[in-house]
């Protein structure tokens, strides 16, 4: 009753309100990003300079791309381990296709969508009509991609066409191509929210006995997730592509748990129904910077990775302090 | 209550009975293990010759070892999970390695060291879960980031130091009865846990808290304490578990048990503990072990290329997953 009277409103609200209402998801992510930006500009001017923000956004891209990928299918109750591994696997796929022809670009665009979807596919059913539980399930249809990864390209090679990597370096009326794509990844995000379907994915996430007493397509939200997770992979494939210049079959390795980390950092609760993706993108471009930051300051080179596990456990331990906790 | 056990018990036929055993999962894993066994003994001649065996249960009993803490930690409930075992069994493997040295003298200084650290970070995971709780899957993953990280500024990127000749000895040499001493050393293991689980007050503490936190805190048990017991338990035996992979390469990779976080909690779940806690047992978690490594080397042995191993993997553990695996259907 009442939540039929309030929908109609919510769809006339000016456009004003509506961006009002994106908040980023917890003030831990918000405080976690200022600082990380401003570290890094301090201590690395040359970031702010055209070629900085558009090298630095290029190789955010594919890990800002699997946190939003990761993000859905957290939000929705799941996760996706296997989220490197269709990005290897799509991008590999478009490179063969491609051939390093101009002309293939479109085709390998469509290839590398098609293929992570048809992963996505994959880990939904496997969760959804299986039931498996997700983190060994998507552990397992890891495995199964990055086989196929390796058939398909048995060694790092082949050429991107040069549209590709060049349209990646590029900027449309002074705003590099790359942060365009970040944004345009944000306001997508904006579009899908207001879907039913993601709807059905927050109260799968949130309750998945409650939502399905509630008429919601449990088993189909839980597909749905996945399937967009897939298609978003395949596109961090290509801009994976876009930025090497080449294929790569174990190009995924970390991401799946970078992205997870990104979530996590971005206010996105692992326990489901909770969070944004925006939340995970700037929990994505936090950790990257964090890396940057490291790198800057000059640390002997081993012992980079324990300063970055340190910070990267103190973020998601600040993270998860933050985020808001589910009433019981 | 009592009159539904009294009526069914007496009158199943021995099929019913035997359909009952089926649906247990550690049977139905045994029985894999032996069917995988069998299967690779008609494919290849020689793959189910004792000497193979003994040798396929040597290479897991790293696995297996690892496994123990891994079966404690999702035992423990809450979503527990360890995403650090891999590389705490590495950094085990190296501090135990270095400080060896080839040298059987400092083998037990190397152990004590090696298990010393590794408590240290189950500590660290143990109270970022119980006091700043944060959720295990994410501490544990922030320390996988940080013990990686250790290791590094431990080897400098340069991983030395030897296993000390009694080490290689326990885990290569065949003393006891012609098997390998590191076959003896985990048989000891898997029933001192099980033990553990069955007839101490931390093994019922364990399953306690492990079914429900609320119930167990009201009925006062130390949750807390508990819960910090089973990380701290899970980085030593992954410890262990590194050291006796020492034994058996003698030499000392930088990432040389990485990649057995995953497999582990496979094993623990293949072995029919529930990932939510609270119910499962060790001995399932072993013979999970035994199917993954008779699995990998049976791949091996058939000389399938490496991408199609991987592959095959990865269905055979869906396969097996969807076998029992699986969660309950939902209802209105």
């Amino acid at each position: 009753m009442t939540e039929t009277k309030a929908a109609p409103t919510r769809e006339r609200a000016p456009i004003t309100a509506r961006i009002a209402r994106v908040r980023v998801a917890s003030w831990a992510t918000a405080a976690l990003l200022v600082v990380a930006v401003v570290l890094a500009i301090a201590l690395q001017p040359s970031l702010l300079s055209p070629y900085g923000i558009a090298s630095t956004f290029a190789t955010f891209l594919p890990l800002v791309l699997v946190a939003v990928a990761q993000a859905v299918v957290v939000i929705g109750g799941g996760l996706d381990l296997s989220a490197g591994a269709i990005v290897a696997l799509s991008s590999v796929v478009a490179v063969q296709v491609m051939q390093g022809s101009d002309d293939r670009a479109l085709l390998g665009f469509a290839v590398a969508i098609g293929t992570g979807l048809a992963c996505g596919l994959v880990n939904g059913l496997i969760v959804s009509r299986l039931r498996l539980q997700p983190l060994i399930a998507t552990f397992a249809t890891a495995s199964v991609f990055s086989g196929l990864a390796l058939l398909v390209l048995p060694t790092p090679g082949g050429t991107v066409p040069a549209v590709l990597t060049g349209t990646f370096r590029q900027a449309v009326a002074g705003v590099p191509v790359s942060v365009l794509l970040v944004v345009a990844v944000a306001l997508g995000w904006l579009v899908v929210r207001q879907l039913r379907i993601m709807r059905h994915i927050r109260a799968t996430g949130g309750g998945p006995a409650a939502a399905f007493a509630s008429l919601v397509p449990v088993a189909g939200a839980q597909l749905a997730s996945y399937a967009f997770s897939g298609i978003v992979c395949g596109l961090a494939g290509l801009a994976v592509l876009g930025n090497a210049g080449s294929g790569d079959p174990f190009i995924g390795g970390d991401l799946a748990l970078n992205s997870v980390a990104a979530v996590v950092i971005g206010g996105v609760a692992l326990r489901g129904g909770i969070g944004s993706p925006i939340g995970a993108i700037a929990g994505a471009i936090t950790l990257a910077l964090a890396s940057t930051i490291l790198f800057a300051i000059g640390l002997p080179t081993s012992w980079r990775a324990l300063a970055s596990g340190l910070v990267v456990i103190l973020a998601l331990a600040l993270s998860a302090l933050g985020a808001p906790r589910r009433q019981r | 209550m009592t009159p539904t056990a009294l009526d069914g018990a007496p009158q199943r036929t021995t099929g019913q009975r035997a359909l009952r055993l089926l649906r247990d999962p550690v049977v139905l894993a045994a029985l894999i293990a032996i069917l995988l066994v069998v299967v690779g003994g008609v494919l290849k001649p020689g793959f189910a010759a004792p000497d193979q065996i003994v040798n396929m249960l040597r290479v897991a009993s790293f696995l297996g070892i690892i496994a123990i803490g891994q079966t404690i930690v999702v035992l423990s409930g809450g979503e527990g999970i360890d995403l650090s075992v891999g590389v705490t069994a590495t950094l085990g493997a190296i501090l135990a390695s270095r400080t060896m040295n080839g040298s059987d003298a400092l083998l037990v200084p190397g152990v004590l060291l090696a298990i010393g650290v590794a408590a240290l970070i189950g500590l660290a995971n143990g109270l970022g879960i119980v006091l700043l709780r944060i959720p295990p899957f994410v501490m544990t993953l922030g320390m996988l980031g940080v013990v990686s990280g250790l290791v590094l500024v431990v080897t400098g990127g340069v991983a030395d130091g030897r296993a000390a000749p009694a080490l290689v000895q326990l885990v290569n040499g065949r003393d006891v009865l012609g098997i390998p001493g590191i076959l003896l050393v985990w048989a000891v293991l898997a029933v001192l846990v099980t033990l553990m689980l069955r007839r101490t007050s931390f093994g019922a503490q364990l399953y306690a808290v492990g079914s429900s936190r609320e119930a167990a805190r009201l009925s006062g048990v130390p949750v807390g304490r508990t819960v910090v017991s089973a990380y701290v338990l899970s980085s030593v035996f992954a410890a262990l578990g590194g050291i006796a992979m020492v034994g058996y390469s003698q030499q000392v990779f930088l990432s040389l048990a990485d990649d057995l976080t995953l497999p582990s909690i496979a094993a623990v779940i293949i072995g029919g503990t529930l990932v939510s806690g609270g119910v499962g047992g060790y001995l399932g978690s072993a013979i999970g072990a035994i199917v993954l490594t008779v699995l990998t080397s049976l791949l091996t042995t058939l000389n399938m290329p490496e991408w199609a191993r991987i592959v095959v993997q990865g269905v055979v553990l869906i396969a097996l997953l969807a076998v029992y695996g699986r969660q309950r259907r939902l209802r209105a």
